[in-house]
């Protein structure tokens, strides 16, 4: 997973659920079509929201890995 | 509704219903009648233990099963608990218990306590393969495997009765989300109730334990008249539940008829008026009074406080919801939003104004908590 590259990397570590799948949505229109977008959160709600959030909204989930700190990565393209 | 002040709405039955009307007088006959120690010889004694058979009997024809089969105990959760783990210790196999991701936490705790967990996974409806959940009770070590009558948070049936487990794998099942309501399957060694979920007295759970079955008290024993319960029976709230149980049975036919349109009702509309919302579990084989829907981007928090305020009590599974940080690991389980979580489920007397008055107000509440968000 650390190959991926993400056009954007949003901070959401402090962020309670359900936060930051509302940053995913706010930021997907900050990258172009094709490109990754990922989420950095704690709130362990994040491993099921993000994939569910991808599936309700026709996005890709890629799928996860950790940031630098070890906090869980949440990646995602953009498809529409 | 009965139970709820004026004006309110309890749409919340699954996590406790107002005492049926068909128990309130036998409750308050047998404070009266009931308060003696059962197991005493004398006339106030020999009362009390007429009463408690006689909540045995009633409670074992309701269900199905001998009177000898039925205890009863200071709640679901200890019955789930007694069932369970008296089965792990009777096993001669192994302390592993291959159970579903979706069991209710008591299962959960039950296992981490007292044997060693072996989880199986479901569908995206909720629904354990039973073949699944077969395959893996032939493993080594295993001496239980325990399956849920129906899911308590998202109303799917499971397949209990379908299981064919080697012969000396005993089944438990936690029937507490659908006990009185449907009909108990087939194939358990030890089964639990709950009776503050069928409207009896909160503080009465049943234990079922079949006749054969290699079951062995896992807690200290005591010296009642039940060799598998413990400490002083509370025989008018068991009378109680029984005589609910006996009702919720005699009248489930129309209620659940009643209830499952109701339900209907409330997945369709649910589904249309609000969006980017999702309605889980199983549409068709499931709890007749039970529904689950999570919304985007809404902290479930702030859901349920918004509908109180609007006089309808309803209950959530999400993270946001103030009691725990991490999501409902049912929800968790199936893959489904985790967030922006509901759980309706009806009273025996919810009509379809009811319904509708929650559908109603739905899109413009979630509409504003998310607007509250800038989405």
């Amino acid at each position: 997973m650390s190959s991926h590259d993400p056009a954007l990397e949003l901070d959401c570590r402090e962020l309670p659920c359900p936060m930051p799948v509302i940053e995913l949505a706010r930021h997907l229109t900050d990258v172009a079509v094709g490109q990754l977008l990922a989420v950095v959160a704690r709130d362990p709600a994040a491993a099921v929201d993000v994939p569910a959030w991808c599936r309700m909204k026709g996005q890709d989930y890629v799928g996860a890995d950790t940031a630098a700190d070890g906090v869980p990565r949440y990646v995602v393209r953009r498809t529409g | 509704m009965t139970g709820a002040a004026a004006g309110q709405r309890d749409l919340d039955a699954a996590s406790a219903q107002p005492l049926h009307p068909a128990a309130r007088e036998v409750f308050l006959a047998a404070l009266d009648r009931g308060y003696a120690d059962p197991r005493r010889l004398h006339r106030a004694g020999r009362e009390a233990r007429l009463l408690l058979d006689n909540a045995r009997e009633v409670t074992a024809a309701a269900l199905g099963v001998r009177p000898d089969e039925v205890t009863f105990t200071p709640s679901g959760t200890h019955a789930v608990h007694l069932g369970l783990l008296g089965l792990v210790r009777g096993s001669r196999r192994g302390d592993v218990v291959v159970h579903a991701a979706v069991e209710h936490s008591a299962v959960r705790h039950a296992v981490a306590w007292g044997a060693r967990a072996e989880e199986v996974p479901v569908t995206g409806d909720g629904r354990v393969h039973g073949r699944d959940l077969v395959e893996r009770a032939g493993g080594p070590g295993v001496g239980v495997v325990a399956l849920q009558t129906a899911n308590h948070e998202v109303g799917t049936v499971q397949p209990v009765g379908d299981l064919e487990l080697p012969d000396d794998v005993p089944l438990f099942t936690d029937a507490c989300a659908s006990m009185g309501r449907l009909p108990l399957p087939d194939g358990w060694a030890a089964a639990a109730g709950s009776a503050h979920k069928w409207g009896g007295p909160a503080g009465v759970g049943v234990l079922l334990v079949r006749k054969r079955a290699r079951w062995r008290n896992p807690f200290p024993g005591d010296d009642r008249v039940d060799e598998r319960s413990t400490g002083f029976e509370n025989v008018p709230a068991v009378l109680a539940a029984a005589a609910s149980l006996q009702a919720v049975v005699a009248e489930r036919d129309e209620v659940n008829a009643r209830q499952h349109d109701l339900v209907e009702v409330v997945r369709r509309r649910v589904a249309a008026e609000v969006p980017d919302v999702e309605v889980v579990g199983d549409p068709r084989d499931r709890l007749p009074h039970l529904v689950t829907f999570s919304c985007l981007y809404v902290d479930g928090e702030a859901l349920v406080t918004e509908l109180d305020r609007r006089g309808l009590g309803v209950a959530s599974g999400s993270a946001c919801t103030a009691s725990t940080l991490t999501p409902s690991h049912v929800l968790e389980a199936m893959g489904v939003l985790t967030h922006g979580n509901v759980r309706l489920s009806l009273q025996r007397d919810t009509t379809r104004a009811d319904v509708d008055a929650l559908c109603d107000v739905l899109p413009s509440i979630i509409a504003e908590i998310r607007s509250r968000v800038g989405l």
